[in-house]
């Protein structure tokens, strides 16, 4: 193994959110170097988001990211209203809920089906899935159902599942009123195609263990993606508006993106993260349903995050049944703001990990914003954790089936390019 | 003649530069409901959010999603003109330039403060639309792209290339 020299050069990784590459030096059988490189050009918004009307926003920003929009839309949302001193209502604070839910089976079915889901069958495409061949047939017919149903939640909710148009800074501007009934149904019957995707996922994905720092938002009552306190699996609970001072930016000269500490040390959000520490919160059905899965967490393996997204699905489903069956929406005007002037945050679960938002408004208009996105805060884990995978099958693997299974490990992190490339203002060291 | 009856899938091409990316999640929506009509007369021969692989053939139509910062996408766009038939701009950024374009209208403080980033990695001066660089034969705005426009273009060039156009009232 000592006398293994060769270098990985992926251009451009496929069946991810945004354009990234990766280079992988191996000298007399050891990895002296990975740089996973997110390539993705930068639009600038954090710096314009200077100038503009707070209200205005939120949609501003919503167009970091095409995938995750919505969660844009609700970080942002939440960081104007806490800028503004808006307490919204329950009732906008359940639409949110399930806004979120929404996105989460419609972003992570995207992340499993569209993206994962063939390299467990060893196919190029879920477009080259064979319909002649039961498991196939069931598991494409699966991948377009629980899809569509993700974005008939959020249509539902907010008009529509990228870049959403009812949610607006105090609440939102139109309420469902029409009968959800044959979208409860919807939700319900997609259930045992999403029981049949983690089974796979277990029982079929490649494994790597590789312990690291696992970072979520807990809810304080239950199971939130909105609220809470930042939790950590070194067992430190940190205030969503402490968020900065425990986060440390990090310049990667070869990347378009900033990434970050915790402690000195890389760290990982995203599904993993919360289901590791979170578990014990999720709605009772789906603790039931999935229980023999639900015992191979906490995990230290970055490929359960496909398993931990499944679950998560499966949570959403089960919560917005309950919501949607028990609560009758009634048309409310938006809270106004109590004040012009302030600094608001605004920290969410989106589907990839945590989404941090700083918003300073002066005499009604927006003078400063920060943005934290999940695939900046991975990217370091990601390089480690390609690293270890490589160490661990130089002697067992070719190059090619080496590059095939980094591909399939950074794809598990279902990384988010195009949010990446945004960043704070920070100083670069510029040789 | 029926899609099946024709046996040439239209080969398609789909690529992002600079911007969101939400046109291609709107196909990747739109997906579920057509897919099998879809997968019958188009054969996707390079689209890095769906498939692995890439066959290096040319392409009857090729999707652009995003407008261009920098000058290897302009390079990239031009290959894809050359090796395309038709091209369709989908989405704003695309169309127009704009949001991705938002740094064209910077304040002199706030093209400062990027300047050393365009420079490190090979922006461009400015933000440009796809037909700025090379001739766009359909367009389809919005932002994200309109669905219903996307579907009926998608079902001229369906017709454009020997195939039966799908049924949008289903």
């Amino acid at each position: 193994m000592h006398d293994i020299d060769f270098d990985i050069n992926l251009m451009e990784i496929s069946k991810i959110e945004g354009h990234a590459g990766l280079q992988v030096v191996v000298r007399g059988g050891i990895v002296q170097d990975v740089q996973f490189k997110i390539q993705e050009y930068k639009r600038f918004y954090t710096q314009g988001m200077t100038g503009k009307k707070p209200e205005i926003l939120p949609q501003f920003v919503a167009r970091i990211c095409g995938t995750c929009s919505n969660a844009h839309l609700l970080a942002s949302t939440e960081a104007v209203e806490h800028a503004l001193g808006i307490q919204i209502t329950p009732q906008a604070h359940l639409l949110r809920q399930l806004m979120v839910n929404g996105l989460m089976i419609r972003d992570h079915a995207l992340h499993l089906y569209i993206f994962s889901l063939p390299d467990l069958f060893d196919l190029d495409s879920l477009i080259d899935f064979d319909e002649t061949d039961p498991m196939q047939k069931q598991f494409l017919h699966d991948a377009l159902e629980v899809k569509a149903v993700g974005n008939d939640l959020q249509v539902y909710i907010a008009g529509r599942s990228v870049h959403a148009l009812f949610i607006a800074v105090g609440g939102f501007t139109q309420i469902p009123t029409t009968d959800p009934a044959t979208l409860i149904s919807k939700l319900q019957s997609i259930r045992p195609a999403v029981i049949r995707l983690a089974k796979l996922f277990v029982e079929k994905q490649t494994k790597l263990n590789h312990p690291t720092t696992y970072v979520a938002l807990r809810g304080l009552t239950g199971w939130s993606f909105l609220d809470g306190n930042i939790i950590t699996s070194k067992k430190e609970t940190i205030k969503e508006a402490a968020f900065r001072q425990h986060f440390d930016n990090v310049v990667i000269p070869y990347s378009q993106a900033t990434a970050y500490t915790y402690a000195g040390h890389s760290y990982m959000v995203g599904a993993l993260s919360r289901i590791n520490m979170n578990k014990d919160q999720l709605h009772p059905n789906t603790r039931h349903d999935l229980a023999d899965i639900l015992e191979l967490f906490p995990s230290t393996d970055i490929f359960m995050n496909n398993v931990a997204q499944a679950i998560e699905i499966l949570h959403c489903i089960d919560e917005s049944v309950d919501i949607l069956t028990k609560t009758k929406f009634a048309p409310e005007q938006r809270v106004k703001p109590t004040k012009s002037d302030g600094i608001g945050i605004g920290v969410i679960e989106a589907p990839r990990g945590l989404l941090f938002y700083k918003v300073t408004v002066s005499n009604g208009t927006v003078t400063d914003g920060q943005v934290v996105v999940p695939t900046g805060q991975n990217q370091i884990n990601i390089e480690k954790d390609i690293g270890k995978l490589v160490e661990d099958n130089l002697s067992s693997m070719n190059q090619a089936e080496l590059e095939y299974e980094i591909e399939k490990l950074i794809r598990a992190y279902d990384p988010c390019i195009s949010c990446a490339s945004h960043f704070l203002k920070v100083k670069w060291d510029i040789r | 003649m029926d899609a099946l009856s024709n046996n040439t899938k239209i080969k398609v091409g789909m690529f992002t530069f600079s911007c969101c990316e939400d046109s291609s999640i709107m196909f990747t929506i739109l997906l579920d409901k057509y897919f099998f009509e879809w997968r019958e007369r188009m054969e996707f021969v390079e689209a890095r959010i769906l498939r692995r692989s890439r066959t290096g053939s040319a392409f009857d139509v090729a999707f652009v999603d995003g407008a261009i910062t920098a000058d290897s996408q302009i390079q990239r766009l031009k290959k894809i003109r050359d090796m395309s038939k038709v091209l369709v701009a989908i989405g704003s950024c695309a169309c127009t330039g704009m949001p991705a374009a938002i740094r064209n209208d910077f304040t002199t403080e706030q093209k400062q403060e990027i300047e050393f980033i365009l420079d490190r990695f090979q922006y461009s001066d400015r933000v440009r639309k796809i037909d700025e660089i090379v001739k766009v034969d359909k367009y389809i705005p919005g932002c994200p792209m309109s669905t219903d426009a996307f579907l009926l273009a998608l079902n001229e060039l369906f017709v454009q290339f020997g195939h039966p156009p799908v049924d949008l009232k289903k």
